[in-house]
């Protein structure tokens, strides 16, 4: 156990040190957030019954997602890990007493959490003094506000070992750019990071919340404000559970069999 | 002790001529060829030796040392460190051996080095006691201590290797490999690298596998030499065997009268007006032959002998069995 707090320790330093990075996400994280705001403010303005979410609820939904965009958003991939494998420096991992699965997983939560760790408090302390209904509010009540921490790490376990199979991928495609792309772009829209999927058409939109993606975003976000509360909370949690699960024993069996192939690259 | 039977392996390259048609051609059509990397290795390292790998680039060393270090899996044969098939038993076999490529690195770039030492600890739960044993050690030894703050991306590259080394010993492995590890280094960090492998071999006991191209490391640390070329193991030996088995050493002379005409029974390398140099093979009876036939026919005004060189040795090895 000790060797995986200590991983994820080394990893957590690593990210803490880019402070001008976080400085520069955060100042955009801001920029984005209001502006979203500002787009949906002027939508809300002219038909307010038309909308699936309430305004305020949106509002939590946006700065939440920017708060923690670095830790759930589905572009961001360790260098590190392609580069092991396009380069061979994958030898190294690989003669350490330690499944390349669980260093790699490490690694890149712990890149997340980190990265996160830095930009969420200010973003959610500004966004926490805007007036209503722009700003962000406190969950409804304490049980809300556990099952959205819950929620929440769900998230992140279903993105790592979502993005461990585009990894595992890339040791039959050494190039991982056209995966990449097909993943990101597929992540980006079906994961409510886009637009927040209740927007989404009916029909589609029960389709969509099936899937993994939903698991990334959607269900986190819309926890904490309520959105989703009850029978329906406890459904997506439970899908999510699922898709963590699913996800982790697909990369471990990837991982397996990519093993018993493996070619170290550059002599 | 190192047991390897009959050790098979190969890679799938696709290749293809250079430019764009070829190149789109090959979208639609590639073509394959297998490499052998390794065609029947067999061989036996007893616990505590200091054995190099040589052969030139592509003949087969990493990959041998990749499936002993347990990285890749072979097609076919056996191989037994400690009781354990490297590839088979991946996670146990690791926790006991160490190892160096010298061209990548195993420290985290960004952090200074002593937080890797630290992970590595954890990562193959070193005692805290002696953790901080071989810690004071190896910084004494190879001399660490202002580099043990800095981050790994701000060392040169003789204070990285020398960090890399230290490394893949924190937790005290029975077996050692050394891939390349004193490529692109500068003498002085050439010679406390190979000072610092000839230690821990002796106060150790640490069996070392090296892989190198520079033979003045195979003089000054291998034991015993396995020559690689093409997948196949082509000798086993002792650097002094092979000397005298293939080294070749020469006399050169100047001189300023007499007659090269009447020498015989010599190998005559190089001839220019003044300056000559016979080919020996290298003993010094040899040696010593050739030098009065010299005397005897020229009067010489300066002579100079040459031993083996490992070097040329080993060029000639190479040309001898067209690796």
């Amino acid at each position: 156990m000790r060797k995986y707090v200590s991983f994820f320790r080394i990893r957590f330093i690593n990210a803490l040190q880019y402070r001008a990075a976080a400085l520069a996400g955060m100042a955009t994280q801001f920029f984005w957030g209001g502006m979203l705001l500002l787009m949906f403010a002027a939508f809300y303005r002219s038909a307010p019954e038309n909308f699936p979410m309430g305004f305020q609820e949106l509002s939590s939904y946006i700065w939440l997602q920017q708060a923690f965009l670095a830790m759930l958003n589905a572009w961001s991939f360790e260098n590190d890990i392609f580069e092991a494998v396009s380069t061979g420096n994958i030898a190294y991992e690989l003669c350490r007493p330690m499944g390349l699965y669980s260093q790699w997983f490490l690694k890149a939560s712990a890149n997340r959490m980190a990265r996160a760790a830095l930009r969420c408090v200010p973003v959610l302390v500004f966004a926490s003094i805007l007036p209503a209904p722009y700003g962000i509010i406190l969950p409804p009540d304490a049980g809300t506000a556990l099952l959205f921490v819950f929620s929440l790490f769900l998230a992140l376990g279903v993105i790592v070992a979502f993005t461990m199979v585009i990894y595992i991928i890339t040791f039959y495609t050494i190039s991982p750019t056209g995966v990449r792309m097909a993943a990101v772009s597929a992540a980006d829209l079906l994961s409510g990071s886009l637009l927040p999927l209740p927007f989404f058409p009916d029909g589609f939109r029960q389709a969509v919340e099936l899937l993994p993606f939903a698991s990334m975003q959607n269900v986190p976000l819309r926890v904490y404000s309520g959105d989703l509360s009850g029978q329906a909370a406890a459904w997506a949690i439970g899908l999510q559970l699922f898709w963590f699960a699913a996800l982790l024993v697909l990369g471990m069996w990837m991982m397996r069999r990519a093993l018993h192939r493996v070619v170290v690259q550059g002599g | 002790m190192i047991a390897v039977r009959h050790l098979s392996k190969q890679f799938v390259v696709s290749r293809r001529k250079s430019g764009l048609k070829h190149a789109a051609q090959s979208l639609f059509h590639r073509e394959r060829e297998f490499v052998q990397a390794l065609n029947d290795v067999s061989f036996t390292i007893p616990d505590g030796q200091v054995v190099g790998y040589i052969g030139p680039n592509g003949a087969g060393k990493s990959t041998t040392v990749k499936i002993l270090s347990g990285i890749l899996t072979p097609d076919s044969g056996e191989c037994d460190i400690n009781g354990r098939t490297p590839w088979k038993q991946r996670r146990e076999h690791v926790a006991e051996i160490g190892v160096v490529f010298g061209q990548r690195s195993q420290l985290w770039w960004d952090v200074p080095v002593g937080d890797s030492f630290d992970l590595l600890r954890d990562i193959y739960r070193v005692p805290e006691s002696r953790y901080r044993a071989n810690v004071s050690e190896l910084t004494e030894r190879l001399q660490l201590e202002s580099l043990l703050r800095t981050p790994t991306r701000q060392l040169s590259l003789g204070q990285r290797m020398r960090c890399e080394i230290a490394a893949s010993l924190l937790h005290d492995p029975k077996v050692l490999f050394l891939d390349e590890p004193t490529i692109g280094l500068d003498a002085v960090s050439k010679l406390a690298v190979r000072d610092f492998i000839r230690e821990i071999n002796r106060d150790r006991g640490v069996t070392v596998i090296l892989t190198t191209h520079d033979m003045q490391d195979i003089e000054a640390l291998a034991q015993r030499i396995l020559l690689i070329g093409k997948g196949r193991l082509l000798l086993d030996g002792t650097l002094e065997q092979l000397k005298q088995q293939y080294g070749r050493g020469s006399v050169t002379v100047s001189y300023n009268g007499g007659d090269v005409q009447v020498l015989s029974g010599l190998e005559i390398v190089q001839q220019e007006p003044g300056r000559l140099t016979v080919a020996t093979d290298g003993t010094r009876e040899d040696t010593a032959r050739v030098i009065a036939s010299l005397t005897g026919a020229l009067s010489i005004t300066d002579i100079s002998v040459k031993g083996p060189d490992a070097e040329e040795m080993v060029v000639s090895l190479y040309r001898e069995y067209q690796v």
